[in-house]
């Protein structure tokens, strides 16, 4: 029956890891916007009609 | 002829604005204004367009725009104190954006480097209205990264003021890692309790220590970590000589960790680490619900985020840009179109206009002349002119509004009244019960003694607070009322007395109501004033010319067109004199009244006057009826009394209304208010109510942008929603109630335990049931009644 308490810590280092992973993802400031990356994955790349139009507009 | 507007369906493609009558038509697309269509073509030629397929029209009004707003960043001194990180190739900086707030918003300015070559990278932080932008300085300077952002909708604010907010975002961060350490630790302690519940020792009770003694550690970080808060909390507030609610929680935490650890070491029971656990987790969670915070408003601003970052100073002919903290006495600064003058100052050029809207709310103008004395926080309008600083920035006359000392007492809520006397009598109980154990059977007294100690912490009691106010903080958030903290909902509730500002609070600061006091104007009268006031940009000129409505003026001819600043327009058409404005161009019939008017002649002929009134709010009359019937209502306004009879209209008939009112004035009347002990609510809009907002236990500023400028204040209220005061208000006081029922609640389980405990039967099973299922009932009462008052009041 001793295989119950290898059992058990391998669940709590499990839940520690994910609790770590928990920690890293508050300190590098995933909470922080909880907005802009919902959208961001959204956008859709488009090709770009002209490449030299760029440089006339940003010379105004 | 009172409301001949335009009635046209047509709205901006960028902005989304009404356009007027003489509006632009570009590429099939409808602009209210030539900044729109600039906007526009700037992404088309980028081929950005898809900005306007994410939303419909998501763009700001280009209405008014200046130049050279940012050339101040060309000073070293001044990027330093903006920049994240700076080397030779690339620079990284982080922008306040106040517009952002869509997501095409978002997807144009993380292209950004599709406008502007030299842009490395954008990315938008949406909840902070931030932009932070990668550059290569070597291709694009900050100035003109600056302007292009200025230039597609998207100015930003730069300001002196440090981010504040940083301090906060860490505790923030604080909170939620002890948050996530209770919830594990529960989690695990919870699953290891499990078997005890179901009776170990018949089964496997070789596995009994090891369980205990795992759950034993497992408490250790959320005593040691997540509950030091209130350990903290509890010690400051004895040393102060007062319970506060912390008090009764960190005893019972104590008297809990203490037993239980005694239990699992002398190994005569399995402790009440689950409870111990989850009570902590409990109680932070509501910590964290209460917590909600605005982070792209800001509560806390004074005079320094209304004031550039620097301005232009002029030294031996030269014009260097100053840091405005740097300036000093005498300095002669160069103010242009659109900027703020940042210290009391003397105009040495001939004439400027100073557009005081921050200060008093008032949207129009003001004409000074050479030699005038120039009050800090007027934005210049027009033409560029020349200051000598008189005052340092921080002693200028509306700044010192801030320096003054506030100091308010601090107010006990609700809930530390309550636990003062709960701690005491718990405390008795727990002795007494204890004293008879003592006489009956000795070997029951401290278990008993720390029974009750335990099953009395008011973990409920302590819940009811954060989850009724939080609840309450989220309906006003929904309705565009959004106020600092928690505790501005508790002092609302002992509101008696409100006073408003006037202009910008009850009315609106743009819009005016226009009439015409003469006889009645012929058609052609009317095409002839239209086609004459179509060429001036001046604000009344504006709301004359969309009140007269649309005419076709095509047969008259406009000859000559002359606009006289801080007088009015000379026109001829058709071979006829117009004069258009102030008393000042012509020798006047009638005496000059305080209203704001108009006065047309024809020729020599003396026609009448239009004369403008200020708009107000909608829904302004029937809110002061319903707030008249339980609220002293008073007005505070900084203009003169012209409008005092249409005011008397609104307010009850014994309300008193104060005009003139300076700034300081404001402040004693709000300081006077409250020498009677009445706690007084203040609503204002400008600077100049800044002192008052301060000073009244509860400052609200109104605004008509709420991520816009907005004075240091209790809360920030969206003007459009004003008219709801009275339902903020009741739902406030109803919140009270709703705090009470749930203190009854909390004290019905209470005593059910304290039965058990006294009794000496509380086993770990009791108080691992009843402690969470009494937090989660007064959770679960405290949020939906609040929901269900709020959508009584139609909230």
């Amino acid at each position: 029956m001793s295989v119950i308490v290898i059992l058990i810590i391998t669940s709590i280092v499990v839940a520690a890891l994910f609790l770590g992973a928990f920690f890293w993802a508050v300190r590098s400031g995933q909470y922080d916007d909880t907005y802009s990356p919902s959208v961001r994955m959204l956008f859709e790349e488009k090709k770009k009609k002209e490449n030299d139009k760029k440089d006339r507009s940003t010379d105004q | 002829m009172k409301q001949a507007e335009v009635v046209q369906k047509l709205s901006c493609y960028h902005c989304g604005e009404p356009c007027k009558d003489e509006h632009l038509i570009f590429e099939e697309k409808d602009f209210c204004c030539h900044g729109c269509q600039t906007v526009y073509q700037i992404l088309d030629e980028n081929d950005l367009c898809q900005y306007y397929d994410l939303e419909t029209t998501p763009g700001f009004t280009q209405a008014q725009k200046s130049k050279g707003l940012f050339d101040y960043l060309s000073s070293q001194e001044v990027r330093a104190q903006l920049l994240d990180f700076a080397s030779e190739e690339q620079e990284r900086v982080t922008l306040f954006i106040p517009n952002i707030h869509c997501s095409s918003c978002i997807w144009l300015l993380e292209h950004l480097e599709r406008l502007q070559e030299g842009i490395v990278k954008s990315e938008v932080n949406f909840n902070k209205r931030k932009v932070s932008i990668a550059y290569d300085p070597r291709i694009v300077p900050l100035q003109n990264i600056a302007e292009l952002l200025d230039r597609i909708g998207y100015p930003p604010l730069i300001n002196l003021e440090k981010d504040e907010a940083e301090n906060e975002k860490s505790y923030d961060k604080k909170l939620l890692i002890k948050l996530g350490v209770a919830g594990f630790c529960f989690g695990n302690v919870m699953l290891l309790s499990f078997p005890e519940y179901l009776g170990f020792e018949t089964v496997e009770p070789q596995y009994q220590q090891i369980f205990r003694w795992l759950s034993a550690m497992m408490a250790l970080p959320v005593l040691f970590y997540s509950a030091s808060d209130y350990f903290i909390s509890a010690f400051k507030s004895l040393r102060q000589k007062f319970i506060n609610i912390d008090v009764p929680i960190a005893l019972g935490v104590v008297t809990l960790a203490l037993r239980s650890y005694y239990e699992v070491l002398s190994q005569t029971g399995p402790g009440y680490f689950d409870s111990l656990v989850s009570l902590i987790f409990f109680l932070l969670i509501g910590k964290w619900f209460q917590q909600l915070t605005y982070r792209n408003l800001s509560f806390e601003r004074d005079y320094k985020s209304y004031f550039p970052l620097a301005v232009q100073r002029i030294k031996d002919n030269e014009q260097t840009p100053v840091l405005v903290k740097d300036i000093k006495k005498n300095d002669q600064l160069l103010i242009r179109n659109n900027e703020v003058i940042p210290a009391d100052s003397i105009l040495i050029d001939a004439v400027a206009n100073v557009d005081y809207s921050f200060v008093t709310g008032e949207a129009e103008p003001v004409q000074k002349s050479k030699g005038d004395m120039i009050y800090a926080g007027g934005r210049l309008v027009g033409k560029q002119a020349n200051f000598v600083v008189q005052k340092d920035v921080s002693q200028s006359y509306l700044t010192g509004l801030w320096n003054q000392n506030d100091e308010q007492k601090e107010q006990r809520t609700l809930i530390d009244q309550v636990s003062q006397y709960f701690t005491l009598v718990i405390i008795a109980v727990a002795t007494g019960s204890a004293l008879y154990w003592q006489f009956t059977d000795p070997s029951h007294t401290w278990l008993v003694f720390t029974a009750v100690l335990i099953v009395a912490c008011p973990c409920a009691l302590a819940l009811a607070t954060p989850f009724t106010l939080g609840s309450v903080m989220r309906v006003f958030a929904r309705n565009k009322f959004y106020v600092k903290s928690a505790e501005v909902v508790e002092k609302l509730q002992k509101i008696t007395t409100i006073i408003f500002d006037k202009t910008g609070t009850l009315t609106k600061s743009e819009a005016h109501d226009v009439s015409f006091v003469g006889e009645e104007l012929s058609q052609n009268e009317s095409k002839i004033l239209t086609l004459a006031l179509a060429s001036s940009t001046h604000p009344l000129s504006r709301n004359i010319l969309s009140n007269l409505g649309k005419k076709d003026a095509t047969t008259y001819q406009l000859e000559s067109f002359d606009e006289i600043p801080g007088k009015g327009i000379i026109a001829m058409v058709n071979g006829l004199e117009v004069r258009i404005g102030s008393a000042k161009l012509g020798e006047l019939p009638r005496k000059a009244s305080d209203q704001t008017s108009v006065h047309i002649w024809f020729g020599e002929k003396y026609r009448g006057q239009f004369i403008l009134q200020n708009t107000y709010r909608e829904g302004i009359k029937s809110l002061m009826a319903r707030l008249g019937k339980s609220f002293d209502l008073k007005l505070l306004s900084g203009d003169n009394s012209s409008e005092k009879q249409r005011l008397a209209g609104f307010f009850p008939a014994d309300s008193e209304m104060f005009f003139d009112q300076k700034p300081h004035d404001k402040l004693e009347r709000i300081k006077a208010e409250q020498a009677d002990l009445t706690n007084v609510m203040m609503l204002g809009d400008g600077l100049n109510d800044a002192g008052a907002l301060k000073q009244s236990n509860v400052g609200i500023a109104v605004s008509e942008n709420v991520s816009n400028f907005s004075p240091a204040s209790d809360g920030i209220l969206d003007a459009e929603e004003i008219k709801n005061l009275d339902k903020f208000q009741d739902l406030a006081r109803s919140a009270k109630k709703v705090v009470i029922w749930s203190f009854v609640i909390s004290f019905v389980y209470n005593v059910g335990g304290l039965s058990f405990a006294v009794a000496g039967l509380l086993t770990p099973l009791v108080a691992a049931i009843l402690m969470p299922l009494s937090s989660i009932t007064v959770v679960v009462f405290t949020t939906t009644a609040i929901q269900v008052l709020a959508r009584k009041n139609k909230l």
